[in-house]
């Protein structure tokens, strides 16, 4: 399998004028299970798929003064909180005149909360789309898009959520409907830690 | 024959050129899915792993990166690492262990240290938050470092919330939740 073909020997007799040509062929079968072997080992020594990554801001713990703190409409807010095994809990608005939110409970899948917040968003979502074909026409530039996008995110058709998870919830939880927030063209949303008051909510509802 | 040689290497090239090569963790985490395509950057990267179990590892890239951390680590906890101790630690992929464990760990063999026993987690509770300073000095090591969370879908919430937490008084409010990708259902 290995050798070279150096084909000299018959040709002695006719002395060195009629010399055969020597075959310059070398057998390359080694050589390729090398390059296969090497191939095997890059294949499974590596990973094509980096990692994706999903950006957060979490406000600093810095104490805001009282006045300084933005102040929410209850029209636009809605509550998420994140329960055990899976489960969820939103409302929309806050206590008003003493009176508890009704709070429903809902679920991750496209049919559960997802649906609450494209209804709720749905006053940006539409201004949003429009943009969108306004950039697609090149009647606008990027940066001019990306600041309409905020503009329109933080606007008074803009919906703010707060995300409250339980002691109960799974990182799986969070991640979901941190996502949520991305799929639903929600620019503002918050992670806050679950009061009292919440737990009673949820208490109260089962 | 040639063009079969010609196909190997030319394929053999592109996965030599593109690869990366899998830094092993001692834990596996199954990350949970969103839809944001943002790639992880592959250098100035400080990994916070958190597994199921909610144990916290910690890895920071860069040999001598690890080396000033360590040596800045022994300062603050009052332990003097060795020059040896220095040198297997830059070579550390990711670790969880308390600080106090640290020359027990190094001085282990490298295939040992990986081993379920000898991954307890880096204490992060406010009672003795350790986590904190190797993210606070891996910063000043390396103030262009990115920071990135990977926990496992079925982490309980409160973990992940102490590493928020940590995060947040170390004024680090931006940070990456690594993620796998999933389709947008709604385009």
């Amino acid at each position: 399998m290995a050798e070279v073909n150096t084909d000299s020997g018959s040709s002695k007799k006719h002395g060195k004028k009629k010399r055969k040509k020597l075959s310059t062929r070398v057998d390359l079968t080694p050589m390729v299970d090398l390059g296969f072997l090497l191939i095997t080992f890059f294949m499974l020594a590596t990973s094509l798929i980096k990692p994706q990554t999903m950006e957060i801001s979490m406000p600093s713990k810095d104490k805001v003064p009282e006045e300084e703190q933005t102040k929410v409409k209850a029209s636009k807010a809605v509550t998420i909180i994140l329960a055990k095994s899976d489960s969820l809990y939103y409302y929309l608005g806050g206590p008003e005149d003493g009176k508890d939110p009704e709070v429903l409970t809902s679920n991750y899948s496209g049919n559960g909360i997802r649906q609450v917040l494209l209804n709720k968003n749905a006053g940006a979502i539409k201004q949003l789309n429009e943009l969108k074909a306004k950039k697609a026409k090149n009647l606008i530039s990027e940066e001019d898009f990306k600041k309409e996008v905020i503009k329109i995110k933080g606007g008074d058709a803009g919906t703010v959520v707060v995300i409250k998870a339980t002691e109960d919830a799974t990182y799986k939880n969070m991640v979901d409907i941190l996502d949520e927030m991305n799929i639903c063209n929600i620019g503002m949303y918050a992670i806050v830690d679950i009061n009292d008051y919440d737990l009673g909510l949820i208490k109260n509802h089962k | 024959m040639t063009a079969m040689c010609d196909v190997a290497f030319l394929l053999l090239t592109f996965f030599m050129s593109t690869s990366s090569f899998v830094a092993q963790e001692p834990v596996a985490i199954a990350t949970p899915s969103s839809i944001s395509e943002i790639k992880i950057p592959e250098t100035d990267i400080l990994k916070i792993l958190v597994d199921s179990k909610g144990k916290v590892l910690f890895s920071l890239d860069g040999q001598e990166n690890r080396k000033e951390l360590l040596k800045k680590m022994g300062e603050k906890y009052n332990i003097e690492f060795t020059d040896q101790e220095l040198k297997a630690f830059s070579v550390v992929g990711s670790f969880g262990v308390p600080i106090a464990l640290m020359k027990t760990y190094l001085a282990m063999k490298p295939e040992d240290r990986d081993q379920a026993a000898n991954i307890v987690g880096i204490p992060s509770d406010s009672t003795d938050n350790q986590l904190r300073y190797w993210i606070g000095y891996s910063r000043q090591v390396n103030p262009k470092l990115v920071i990135a969370i990977k926990a496992d879908q079925t982490t309980p919430y409160p973990v992940v919330k102490k590493v928020f937490g940590t995060l947040q008084e170390l004024k680090e409010n931006r940070f990456n939740l690594i993620t796998s990708l999933e389709e947008n259902p709604i385009k």
